[in-house]
């Protein structure tokens, strides 16, 4: 399965972050770097890391800095290196997603497989997918669902299985909501978060319907030796206390032209994902010819994330 | 003429400094009860600061708490200054125009409080200057929350300029331009009526939160914040009547108890219209009314506190809406708390905690505030009641005509 491209990688690759910024306004930022330098607290932030804009704003110049600032600063905190990627969305790409609700079986794999990619906290535990448990004869009813089913074998009897992970909104609430646009939709339909412009103020996850969005409550820890080098500067790259994180369809493996690790570890071939503006790819091949609904149809977010029955 | 002005601004900040330190013991030992105060709640920020917001009891599932909660009432509170301005300068009844400044006082500490909790509530405090219009990236006007930045620091400023510029009139014994005051104190009504509903609309805009998705959300927060606000007012007018050789006539106080009792009754009634509507037709966005009202699978920790916070504003309506009972210093009072008591709760915790539990995903997570939250939370009030005290220890005195230039100025010809 994994020999399969989900979508054609070829093709020019666009630029970077378009523009450089209108203006640089470093007087009035420097004003308040005194006072937040302070706000920091221990963990000394850099005043480069302070003073950098938001990422739509910077040169390609500037986005060379940062990268290479942060491959410095992970490499060091990690004892290994670590590459920090910024593969821009490939022309002619749109991503999409679909879940197989008749074949998922609740393995989890796609959640450990998810850890193992993206490199969230081990400590405090976070993850990006949430396997929710549902009675058969209630359907999807979220008031009796639980994510914290722990049986010997699943499926259990009586169950079915539905994993949420972020949707890829065409409508995102969150990237609506965000006071400082430090979240947005690419043009290959992902939403980033911008992890050093973030504020922390978790107004997208009161706007999010499907509970996506996870908060660094805590100093992220993460064991070296289990850190992804492998990074994408606004994928799985090593994040910062009291910021928000999220699912970006694995964004450092498929700009690359590789599946999302959720898709590749599924022992079911529940999971479905390729290039929605591609005729021939599988993608278009399950919401032409099986039956699809979307989760929250009624709030007109229009995911890019399909749940589906196989069979 | 302007290097006149300046010399006065400068005699005025000294003397009015000067105030500050020469009060009662009973002065000093409140200031130095908030100072202490302050000190607590400083350091439990200090804490959350070096580790985390996971100091806090928020987690994914209940991302907002006790600091959203505290800020919401207090937008609250901030606003109902307005109830006082609209019956002073629009009817020109004389007896609360004389206690309006004293509104506007309140409704600057308010919003020094209201920022507090904004600013603790974030993760990331050392980049706010990232929602600095035209420093940082504000999402205007997409985003509530800038639209929220804006009337919050823009009410502040106008309430500032008022109330700095009407005691330095009083100071040099000069009539304050009418041309002037006049139209920043009818913008200032649109403004507070703003600063409520934008942050009800911060709320109700938001699809995934059914409990707050309701169209009355906005009109709630008014009603409520037209009782709230006076409740407070009511008790502070007392204590200054006491304490100082203020005047404020018994017929302003029974007044505004009058209006609050109205506010009130509209307030319950859209409560109930609320509760109606979710009980009724029991779909399933009723999930989160029933957390709130009769508990929810065995969840029942909000239970207690919602039916209180209906008792009290049953009991208040009563008390403010019977003269016998408002026009006694008693039962006004007790009406007062009770008030203050209903709304803190529906405003404050009753709001944020129900729109995020069950969450998303049907999950419920039982929120109680670490007590990290409860210290910078005192902290924070702390500070509102310092600004408030140290601001009238210096207006009060210019009300009253004893902190003046000694020699006044000649008035002008007419």
């Amino acid at each position: 399965m994994s020999a399969r491209r989900p979508f054609s990688a070829g093709g020019a690759v666009s630029p970077a972050a378009e523009g450089s910024p209108s203006r640089r306004r470093f007087l009035a930022v420097a004003g308040t770097a005194a006072v937040a330098a302070a706000l920091a607290g221990c963990k000394g932030t850099s005043t480069e890391e302070f003073l950098q804009r938001n990422f739509r704003e910077l040169s390609k110049e500037e986005v060379r800095e940062v990268i290479a600032r942060l491959e410095r600063e992970y490499s060091a905190k990690f004892h290994r290196k670590v590459r920090v990627g910024n593969e821009p969305p490939i022309p002619g790409v749109l991503f999409g997603y679909a879940l197989d609700l008749s074949r998922c079986v609740g393995c989890r794999r796609c959640v450990y497989a998810c850890v193992k990619e993206n490199n969230p906290s081990r400590q405090p535990q976070i993850q990006w997918i949430r396997v929710l448990q549902m009675d058969k004869d209630k359907g999807v009813d979220l008031q009796h669902a639980t994510p914290y089913y722990d049986p010997e074998k699943v499926p259990e009897e009586g169950h079915f299985y539905m994993p949420v992970q972020c949707h890829q909104c065409k409508n995102p609430p969150c990237v609506k909501v965000c006071p400082v646009k430090a979240t947005w939709k690419e043009p290959d339909g992902i939403t980033v978060i911008d992890y050093n412009w973030c504020i922390g103020c978790r107004y997208c996850m009161a706007a999010c319907p499907y509970g996506a969005r996870r908060f660094n409550w805590d100093e992220p820890h993460i064991p070296p030796q289990d850190l992804n080098p492998e990074t994408h500067y606004f994928g799985n790259r090593p994040r910062y206390r009291g910021v928000v994180e999220k699912c970006t369809f694995c964004i450092q493996r498929t700009r690359k032209g590789l599946y999302p690790a959720c898709v590749e570890i599924c022992p079911t071939g529940s999971r479905k994902f390729g290039n929605l503006l591609d005729p021939q790819s599988e993608i278009r091949y399950v919401l032409e010819t099986k039956r699809v609904f979307l989760f929250k149809e009624e709030l007109n977010t229009e995911p890019r994330f399909y749940y589906f029955y196989g069979v | 003429m302007r290097k006149e002005n300046f010399r006065l601004l400068a005699r005025f900040c000294a003397g009015g400094l000067r105030l500050l330190f020469a009060g009662s013991r009973s002065y000093y030992a409140w200031v130095a009860f908030l100072l202490a105060l302050v000190g607590v709640g400083t350091l439990a920020y200090l804490g959350q600061l070096r580790h985390g917001l996971i100091q806090t009891s928020m987690r994914d599932q209940v991302s907002w708490g006790f600091y959203i909660g505290n800020f919401t009432f207090l937008v609250g509170v901030a606003a109902a200054a307005v109830m006082l301005v609209i019956p002073a300068y629009v009817y020109e009844w004389k007896p609360i125009k004389e206690i309006t400044l004293l509104g506007e006082v309140l409704a600057i500490a308010a919003l020094v409080m209201c920022l507090g909790f904004v600013l603790v509530d974030i993760g990331r405090p050392d980049r706010f200057w990232h929602i600095i219009p035209f420093v940082g990236l504000l999402n205007f006007p997409s985003s509530l929350l800038a639209w929220d930045v804006l009337a919050l620091n823009g009410y502040l400023g106008l309430n500032g300029f008022i109330v700095l510029y009407l005691l330095f009139s009083a100071y040099t014994r000069r009539p304050y331009a009418k041309r002037l005051v006049y139209p920043l104190v009818f913008l200032s009504i649109p403004m507070a009526v703003s600063i409520h509903t934008v942050t009800a609309y911060l709320y109700n805009g938001l699809g995934a939160r059914p409990y707050w998705n309701s169209a009355i959300l906005a009109p709630r927060f008014l009603t409520s914040a037209f009782c709230s606000g006076p409740a407070i007012l009511l008790i502070l007018l007392q204590i200054l009547r006491k304490q100082t050789r203020l005047e404020i006539k018994d017929e302003a106080i029974f007044k505004i108890a009058e209006l609050m009792a109205y506010a009130m009754g509209i307030n319950l009634f859209l409560t109930a219209a609320e509760a109606f509507k979710e009980f009724y037709t029991n779909s399933q966005e009723a999930v989160y009314i029933r957390y709130l009202y009769v508990g929810y699978k065995g969840h029942t920790t909000l239970v207690p506190f919602a039916w209180a916070s209906v008792a009290c504003g049953l009991a208040a309506f009563l008390l403010f809406l019977i003269p016998r009972t408002r026009k006694n210093w008693v039962t006004l009072n007790a009406g007062c708390v009770l008030i203050y008591a209903s709304v803190y709760i529906e405003k404050g915790m009753g709001l944020i905690i129900p729109g995020l539990t069950p969450d998303t995903l049907g999950e419920i997570y039982t929120y109680r505030p670490s007590s990290t939250e409860f210290l910078v939370a005192a902290g924070i009030f702390a500070v509102g009641f310092l600004v408030f005290t140290l601001a009238l220890k210096v207006a009060v005195p210019i009300m009253l005509g004893e902190f003046s230039l000694p020699d006044p100025a000649p008035k002008p010809p007419r």
